[in-house]
């Protein structure tokens, strides 16, 4: 029933990961109805300005416009608890730099709810100036949520970092867009912040993570999310 | 080299030293009437634009003001200033420059002239480049990236303080291009450094000379500025108004000085015009088949065998085609006939390097009989003795064909021979419109556009890394460049902006500056970093869409190491296939196994068919001149005994079971067929205006009720089929065909189709790469395309969503008019058929309808979002799941 009317409000999917319940938001977020947990995974805030330091100019409205996302979806959900699962900011100094808009906008989301900040590779440190908690990993039951997935098959992992996208050709049209990879066991979720590209989930990062037989690609549509099996999927 | 000899010129008197009357004397030669015409004109101060066909000696005519200038330089002395360049030679091929320093060297070294000749290209070593800064050549062949590299460096005003002569050769094939805009930047900045330089330009016969003229010599801020181009080219008649050696044009009074253009007395500011008529006309005929045209199609398979007897007749046979995947099939069906096993080579710009090379040396050896090739080969190379010319598939425009016959027998005096073999029915009209083009000496080379904003950002930061400048100062000299003499202050100061923090309303980026504007007015490079990126990321070829085509055994998938590269491909064609799909690669049929990183992985599948057609019609658009002949030519019976009978047949039997429309009208046919309803249109526009219209007529007919199911577009007709009968609407007065064609279509449709549009968003990777928002390179990273992909297409969202008027998105929309999508002609297109579309209701398909009717099968449809092939894909399996 709760399972229905998620799907109906917010055009999710309903995957099963370890026996957890989740919907795949077509926004790229994941909800784990029985937890009251949101998962979103690489944010890469501030992106454009960490470019801009290098004197490329990427326009400046990646921030914005990620945190609307951000805000839509917590706004739906209404989570207890949210995780950002690495790669939160672009960069090291990301968080310290954050024109305080964007900062108080964060703040005003974190308001009321357990806020996890699990470092990723782009930002290992602990955010400046914001709440919430830093943490490495978070373990919820059977699930367990790091920013790099872990080599080999892993029952329980929520993992984010790769950008998984699946693309399909068809009539001569190849679509490539992002989506959650997972096998029923594991998941790895897309990339949350705009500005961010995708990686083949047939390339050969992805090497071992999968039991390809079950696999599925909950790819995001403009509309809603789509769930693909393996064979339909191409690379590049 | 004292004594003074004259020759006069119907100008004014040139002059010549002796060592070159010595050198034409030895050879019984004299110098010809336009290169006498153009040292004159030249040594009377003027910059000079010569316009003759190939086997002129253009070449020699170019470089006689700066070889006969030379000869008299006094030597060097010990002691004396550093001496920089003298004569700048530019083309738009590497090649090309290699060749003329073969063929310039030959004439320098048998007079004994103390000239030092040297190319500089992309191939140039490092340490001679540096040996060219140090102790620079004379004379310096070159290309236009090269040149902007050479104008942003500290030292660009020392090495170029002594230039007094660029010479640019075939600049008809330049000006058209964002090379040519760069490049127009480069000498308004050349002008600068060196103010008595002289500009000679070669070309080929354009349409309209007078744009070419400008280009050559600064635009004066007095001058009016002519109004934007016209989409439609009125094509020109060599010999209307130019004849001979540009006698229209009074001698230039001798002033001594270089500038005299540039005082130019409040009028146009002109180069001079030198015009030498061809020589003898070409012998160009259609070819003359037994065989059945085809209604459709552009393999010309069944001309091959007559084509393969031509080959035999001929000594040198020089075959273009319009593709890549035409080449390969033609010379994949002249081998499979092969029998007397003659030398049959392929040149096309994918191709492995070395491998164009090893074709280049054979045939210049003449060890080849013929060879087939794209337009890598149309530019002037002057090539062993080609004594045949063959157009296979329709030459899409006259001027076009008159440049690559002119490749066949490079003396002048000779007629070339040339065979031109139509691909289809349609193209039987068009070749025949073309041919005749060629005998009226018609010209329909595309009218030049506005100079590109994407280029002008990059130019303005090469100018920062050469030295700070004053904005007042670099605006006027960028409008002395002729494509960007209308170029408004506002513009101008939006691309500085743009260069120096990327140009947005959110002004966040000011402490990241690449530039700044100092206390003293200047703006200046903010980190040295900036001028090492920037030379990185040079020139306006965006070639990131290219994967390396590598051969590894069959079955191996995208794993194992793989053997030879074979070429490159367009990453947009491996967009549409599937591994274990078969296509025409370098001559071999290909299996495609998978793609690694930036390579593509294929195997040997000879024997196989190659199963994936490509769309072959051609980049080039049908011009607008040979578009009105061939309307003309249908409208007009008597013209059609010019036809073969198959072709004036099938015109007999639409006029009687449809119509023919006249020249200026825009008939649409609407006819069932199947449980289908189908509405052809023929308005002759070409493949990518009628690509256009027929996203914007679906949308537009979904919205009326029609319920649109797809559409093909070829180059002659757009054919669109629906759940409903436009027919039947439009006889029931509740759809009128006025409505459905009107001009507003390129108002809020456009607007919202643009939106999603693909081709756009490659249109703006382009400009983001050339106006260096996004590197191509960065140092110490290599970017490969597919990356620079991804994120194009995510900013080209996100600033169109935040800054729809940013200078970047005005850059890709001035692109696409002219571009991919031909918004231009379409317009033009629409506003002449206003009240002149003649609608024939029929019960079947009509003969002029089948050509574009067999195309629907081969083509692939474009249209349908996105997320409906996701839904297909997932329908799929349901079925495959529940049935």
């Amino acid at each position: 029933m709760l399972a229905r009317r998620y799907e109906a409000e917010t055009f999710s999917a309903v995957a099963v990961i370890a026996g957890e319940e989740a919907f795949c938001d077509r926004r790229g977020a994941l909800f784990f109805p029985d937890h009251g947990l949101l998962a979103v995974s690489d944010l890469h805030l501030e992106k454009g300005s960490a470019y801009a330091r290098r004197g490329v100019f990427l326009p400046p409205y990646d921030t914005a416009e990620t945190l609307t996302k951000l805000e839509s979806v917590v706004a739906d959900f209404d989570p207890r608890i949210v995780v950002s699962l690495g790669d939160s900011f672009h960069d090291r100094v990301g968080s310290s730099h954050m024109p305080s808009i964007f900062r108080d906008r964060l703040e005003k989301m974190m308001r009321g709810r357990d806020w996890l900040w699990v470092t990723g590779n782009h930002d290992p440190d602990a955010p400046e100036n914001l709440s919430g908690t830093s943490v490495t990993e978070v373990v919820l039951g059977a699930l367990t949520f790091r920013h790099e997935p872990t080599a080999g098959q892993f029952a329980g992992e929520i993992a984010g970092h790769l950008h998984p996208g699946a693309r399909i050709v068809r009539q001569g049209k190849s679509v490539r867009r992002p989506c959650f990879a997972s096998d029923g066991l594991r998941m790895i979720m897309p990339a949350f912040g705009a500005l961010t590209g995708s990686l083949n989930v047939l390339d050969r990062a992805y090497t071992g993570l999968f039991d390809w037989r079950s696999f599925r690609a909950h790819v995001l549509g403009s509309e809603r999310v789509y769930a693909l099996n393996r064979s339909v999927l191409f690379p590049g | 080299m004292t004594q003074q000899t004259t020759i006069r010129s119907n100008a004014s008197p040139a002059h010549f030293p002796e060592p070159f009357l010595d050198w034409f004397a030895k050879r019984g030669w004299s110098p010809r009437a336009h290169q006498v015409d153009l040292l004159a004109r030249s040594q009377a101060g003027r910059s000079v634009l010569l316009i003759a066909p190939t086997g002129a000696g253009k070449t020699l005519a170019g470089f006689l003001p700066s070889l006969v200038d030379l000869a008299e330089r006094p030597n060097r002395k010990p002691g004396e200033a550093f001496r920089g360049i003298h004569t700048l030679y530019i083309s738009p091929l590497k090649a090309l420059a290699v060749d003329i320093e073969r063929n310039l060297g030959k004439p320098v070294e048998e007079m004994r002239l103390p000239v030092k000749i040297e190319t500089r290209t992309g191939d140039t070593p490092t340490h001679k480049r540096q040996r060219q800064k140090l102790d620079p050549p004379d004379i310096l062949l070159t290309t236009p990236e090269q040149l902007a590299l050479l104008i942003s460096t500290k030292d660009a005003g020392r090495f170029f303080s002594g230039l007094r002569y660029v010479v640019l050769d075939e600049l008809h094939s330049l000006v058209t291009s964002k090379r040519g805009h760069l490049l127009s930047l480069g000498l308004a900045r050349l002008r600068r450094l060196a103010p008595r330089l002289q500009t000679v330009g070669l070309s080929a016969t354009v349409a309209e000379p007078d744009e070419l003229r400008r280009w050559l010599v600064p635009q004066g801020e007095q001058m009016v500025p002519p109004p934007p181009p016209s989409a439609v080219p009125l094509p020109r008649f060599a010999g209307e108004d130019q004849r001979g050696n540009g006698r229209d044009l009074d001698p230039p009074p001798f002033t001594g000085e270089g500038d005299h253009a540039k005082r130019g007395g409040g009028g146009v500011d002109l180069a001079d015009l030198i015009t030498v008529e061809g020589g003898a006309k070409p012998v160009i005929t259609i070819l003359d088949t037994e065989e059945r045209v085809p209604w459709a199609g552009h393999s010309a398979r069944y001309a091959i065998p007559d084509v393969y007897d031509e080959i035999r007749k001929h000594k040198t046979t020089l075959l273009f085609v319009n593709t890549r995947s035409q080449a390969e099939m033609l010379f994949q069906e002249l081998w499979r006939i092969n029998e007397d096993s003659l030398p049959i080579a392929l040149h096309h710009g994918s191709l492995d390097v070395a491998q164009r090379r090893k074709v280049e040396k054979a045939m210049e050896a003449g060890s080849l009989r013929a060879i087939v090739a794209t337009s890598t080969l149309d530019l002037g190379i002057d090539w062993g003795d080609v004594d045949l010319v063959v157009h296979v598939g329709a030459p899409k425009g006259a001027s076009r064909l008159a440049q690559r016959i002119g490749r066949s027998n490079h003396r002048m005096d000779e007629p070339s021979r040339a065979i031109l073999v139509p691909a289809n029915r349609f193209e039987v009209m068009e070749c025949r419109a073309a041919l005749e083009a060629n005998y009226l000496g018609a010209q329909d080379t595309p009218p030049l556009v506005d100079g590109s904003l994407d280029v002008l950002a990059q130019h303005i930061l090469g100018c920062a890394c050469a030295e700070p400048f004053r904005a007042d100062d670099l605006f006027g000299e960028i409008r002395s460049a002729a494509p960007y003499a209308r170029l408004d202050r506002q513009t101008f100061d939006q691309a500085v902006d743009f260069v120096a923090t990327g140009g947005y309303a959110l002004r966040t980026y000011e402490r990241y500056a690449r530039i700044r504007l100092t206390k003293d007015g200047t703006w200046r490079v903010s980190h040295p970093r900036v001028a090492q990126q920037y030379r990185l990321n040079v020139g306006t070829i965006v070639e990131a869409a290219y994967l390396n085509v590598r051969y590894v055994r069959s079955g191996r998938g995208a794993a194992g190491r793989g053997g030879p590269v074979l070429g490159k491909i367009e990453e947009g064609f491996l967009e549409t296939i599937a591994p274990g799909d078969t296509f025409l690669f370098a001559g071999k049929v290909l299996k495609f196994e998978g793609i690694r990183e930036n390579e593509c992985f294929v195997s040997n599948a000879s024997g196989q068919d190659a199963r994936i057609p490509v769309y072959a019609g051609g980049k080039f658009p049908l011009s607008t001149y040979l578009a009105d002949e061939v309307r003309g030519i249908l409208a007009d019976p008597k013209r059609w005994q010019s036809l073969p009978d198959q072709v004036s047949d099938w015109l007999r039997i639409q006029r009687d079971k449809s119509v023919l429309p006249r020249r200026s009208d825009l008939l649409v046919e609407t006819f069932p067929r199947g449980n289908r309803f189908y509405m052809v249109a023929y308005p002759f526009e070409g493949r990518l205006a009628h690509q256009t219209l027929g996203m914007l007529l679906t949308r537009r007919m979904e919205r009326m009720g029609v319920q649109p199911l797809g559409f093909v577009a070829s180059d002659y007709a757009i054919a669109v089929w629906s759940l409903r009968d436009v027919g039947e609407m439009v006889a029931s007065r509740r759809l009128a065909l006025a409505d459905l064609f009107d001009e507003d279509m390129l108002g809020d449709d456009l607007e919202a189709w643009l939106a999603e549009s693909w081709l756009l968003k490659r249109t703006f990777r382009n400009c983001a790469v050339i106006s260096g928002l996004i590197e191509k390179r960065h140092p110490g990273q290599e970017k490969t395309g597919r990356q620079v992909t991804v994120s194009a297409d995510l900013i080209y969202d996100v600033l169109r969503a935040h800054e729809p008027d940013h200078i970047l998105l005005k850059a890709t929309r001035a692109d696409a008019a002219t571009g991919l999508l031909d918004i231009h002609r379409l317009a033009e297109m629409l506003s002449r058929v206003k009240g002149r579309i003649v609608h024939k209701h029929l019960e079947r398909i009509s003969p002029l309808a089948v050509p574009i009717m067999l195309d629907i099968g081969k083509e692939r449809v474009n249209g349908g979002a996105a997320d409906a092939l996701l839904q297909d894909t997932e329908d799929d399996l349901i079925e495959e799941a529940m049935g």
